[in-house]
């Protein structure tokens, strides 16, 4: 019995090494993720991004990642064993890996980090994000548009920056349609919780709201507005296979392009630490295809999403007025970048308080 | 023949019965044969899974103690697993069930925060000491809420302490989203880092802290007290013969207020630990829910203190080792919470089957005595 257990270890032990052994000259590329890459949001939207290396670079660079990584101390150690076991560049994909990952980014010099979402960096470390607020303004204008009660609902995750600056870019779009445009919003506290994020669009939609959207993960509240008739908007992916009738289109997060250009930095020796805040300009930003909707709808979305990709439109472009009444930014101006990223007001006409 | 079959489901029962004398050296070999079960059954399942059954579990079990880096880090995620434990475990002796800890946890590194954050240029290893104390009464008070209700109003306090937990996290959210936010943090929802004596003393290049020689002191403490001093007594008492411990004069009101003060105050101090130790500043996360494994701890540790530094370090490899399969297998992550649900479940099974014996009964529908069927 002695000797068959030895054998096993041995086995095991032979196993496990050649797993290590294979990797060595290729690129290594970690990813962390805070949900599972089955949330078919914005985990499944990174994933299809790691899968993209795989695909593209796939002679030169393999990708391994981690799911369901808690935004906690678990995360540092989850960043420094991927570290550790070779990895020579990581994606940390939520905003709660910041201080983790320039921990470990500190222990490990040769190795670059890319956190998502954050305004942290070192040397070693590189931040990105997109500029989702410009799908926001679409189809906030497409929301004003479809609605008969002029009230929305927006089930929002967190009140952080880039969920309070989605919010009033969304407002912002419905107002320049109709100027009584109404918002009411319901935190669900999570990113990723479809039994809350579901009640939440059932509440939304008792108070009158017939278009929903969320800056939450799943497809939770999709699936709701389709089963009570209501429309909605796909987040971070294509989510119209879940709502067929009811979704009139989707903010699609390109990671794809991103992640192969800074994995052939790497390979080519030439990555810096950077800061990417890209929108519809650098294809980072993408809108689904406009659908149940009548024409002159979709050729007023369209002609909304040239003007922006091409510069021409600016979704915080002035006068914008906060919700107390205050001016923002003046006619002729434009909120400034600082401003969009410490986000912490609303826009006049939201029905909630931060 | 249907009938036939029907008829004899109907007139065969299983039934647990008391075993007359449970064996001694069981009691002690239950909680090995739940971890052996918990290998058998994991490897069968990654055999399923089309992974290798005997690589995964190396990696799972081995693995993680084959390397310096991964020892600190299980011991690291033990610590707080451990400090917890050892309080639950003396609470569950004594018949009394907090199952709250994850909201005195919360609690706890809430209070304790206050120094770092209300009063940040106070740094002297007093600071420190001070934090470390009002971690612990933070979690002591928030317990004693659920003893308050048990003790006047007689409510449930496996309810109300679980139910607890969400307050105090939610409590913890506000602070950090609202009157503790870092100003310069551009709103996102995190209090200022921690500076100096507001962290707890580090050594090594990796992540061990003073917080792992606080738990360990708790478990001798605690195995001391159990041991050898009449509190230890009272609470085996009031816990296995309340009738026999309200005899000798010992009071269940008491004890109901003393097990929640002291598993409660533990609890805040792991909490406190975490944001002075590998956080280093408040977050809406502070815990991926020791306070709710710490029960598995304690019961692994058949509720004696020096067993719950055992099962912590066990339950510590099963998520350090479920995250290196993850990533050199490609297992999901959902692997780790089986693994523990199957510790829990096996551990649990074997007791009941040390205390009872599986009986089939079979009862004739028209006859009134009951035979047994061997």
């Amino acid at each position: 019995m002695k000797k068959l257990l030895t054998t096993a270890a041995s086995i095991a032990l032979v196993s496990a090494l050649s797993i290590s052994a294979v990797a060595a000259d290729k690129l290594k590329v970690g990813f962390i993720y805070i949900g599972p890459p089955g949330d078919f949001g914005w985990t499944y939207q990174h994933d299809q991004g790691r899968q993209a290396i795989d695909a593209r670079l796939g002679d030169h660079a393999e990708t391994v990642f981690v799911e369901n990584v808690p935004e906690g101390p678990d995360a540092e150690r989850t960043i420094t064993r991927l570290a550790r076991q070779g990895a020579g560049l990581i994606f940390t994909t939520s905003f709660g890996y910041m201080d983790p990952t320039l921990n470990v980014a500190a222990k490990f010099p040769d190795v670059k980090f890319e956190h998502a979402t954050g305004y942290k960096r070192t040397d070693n470390v590189s931040t990105y994000g997109a500029r989702f607020y410009e799908g926001r303004y679409v189809i906030g204008q497409i929301a004003a548009k479809m609605s008969k009660s002029g009230v929305a609902g927006y089930i929002g995750s967190f009140p952080i920056p880039e969920v309070v600056r989605g919010i009033n870019a969304f407002l912002l779009g419905a107002q320049t349609v109709n100027p009584d445009f109404k918002l009411k919003v319901v935190w669900a506290n999570s990113w990723f919780d479809p039994g809350r994020e579901a009640d939440a669009a059932k509440v939304l939609i008792s108070q009158g709201a017939d278009i929903i959207t969320q800056h939450t993960d799943s497809t939770a509240a999709v699936q709701v507005a389709e089963a009570q008739g209501v429309y909605a908007f796909g987040q971070a992916s294509d989510m119209a296979a879940f709502a067929p009738n009811a979704l009139l289109t989707s903010i699609i997060d390109n990671w794809a392009d991103y992640y192969v250009d800074r994995t052939q930095a790497v390979l080519d020796g030439s990555w810096v630490s950077t800061d990417t805040f890209g929108g519809m300009d650098a294809n980072m930003v993408q809108m689904g295809p406009f659908v149940n909707m009548p024409a002159d709808v979709k050729a007023m979305a369209e002609t909304t999403t040239a003007a922006i990709t091409s510069g021409e439109l600016h979704p915080f472009a002035g006068p914008v007025y906060k919700q107390d009444g205050s001016l923002a930014a003046a006619e002729g101006e434009v909120v400034d970048l600082g401003t969009l990223l410490g986000m912490d007001w609303y826009v006049k006409g939201v029905d909630d308080q931060l | 023949m249907n009938k036939l079959r029907k008829q004899l489901e109907l007139n065969v029962q299983l039934i647990l019965e008391k075993r007359p004398q449970s064996s001694g050296l069981m009691n002690l070999f239950s909680p090995l044969l739940a971890i052996v079960l918990t290998v058998v059954v994991g490897g069968l399942i990654f055999a399923a899974m089309g992974k290798p059954p005997l690589t995964a579990l190396y990696l799972y079990f081995i693995d993680p103690l084959t390397s310096w880096w991964s020892v600190e880090e299980v011991l690291v995620k033990a610590g707080p697993l451990v400090l917890i434990g050892v309080g639950l475990a003396v609470c569950f002796k004594a018949n009394v069930w907090n199952i709250g800890a994850e909201g005195q946890l919360t609690v706890g590194a809430l209070m304790g925060a206050i120094i770092p954050i209300l009063w940040g240029e106070w740094q002297s290893p007093f600071a420190l000491v001070a934090m470390l104390c009002l971690g612990a009464l933070g979690g002591a008070l928030f317990a004693l809420i659920p003893a308050w209700l048990k003790t006047h109003f007689g409510v449930n306090e496996i309810l109300t302490s679980l139910m607890l937990v969400y307050i105090a996290q939610l409590l913890l959210d506000w602070f950090v989203r609202g009157p503790w936010k870092d100003p310069n943090g551009y709103n996102f929802p995190k209090s200022v880092s921690f500076e100096g004596w507001h962290l707890l003393p580090m050594w090594g290049d990796g992540r061990m802290h003073f917080g792992l020689v606080v738990s360990l002191v708790a478990a001798l403490v605690l195995f001391w007290i159990m041991r050898h001093t009449l509190k230890g007594f009272e609470i085996n008492v009031v816990g296995s013969a309340p009738r026999a411990g309200a005899f000798a004069g010992f009071s269940q009101t008491k004890m109901v207020w003393f097990c929640f003060a002291l598993s409660g105050g533990l609890a805040g101090l792991a909490g406190l630990i975490e944001v002075a130790g590998p956080i280093g500043q408040l977050q809406p996360q502070i815990s991926p829910n020791y306070g709710f494994t710490a029960i598995i701890v304690a019961f692994l540790g058949r509720l004696n203190p020096l067993g719950v530094i055992f099962a912590g370090i066990l339950l510590a490899i099963s998520y350090i080792g479920g995250e290196g399969i993850q990533i050199e297998l490609g297992i999901s992550s959902k692997i780790t919470q089986m693994f523990q649900g199957m510790l829990l479940f096996f551990i649990l099974m074997c007791d009941t089957l040390i205390l009872y014996r599986l009986k089939w009964i079979s009862t004739k529908p028209n006859q009134s005595t009951t035979g047994h069927a061997s």
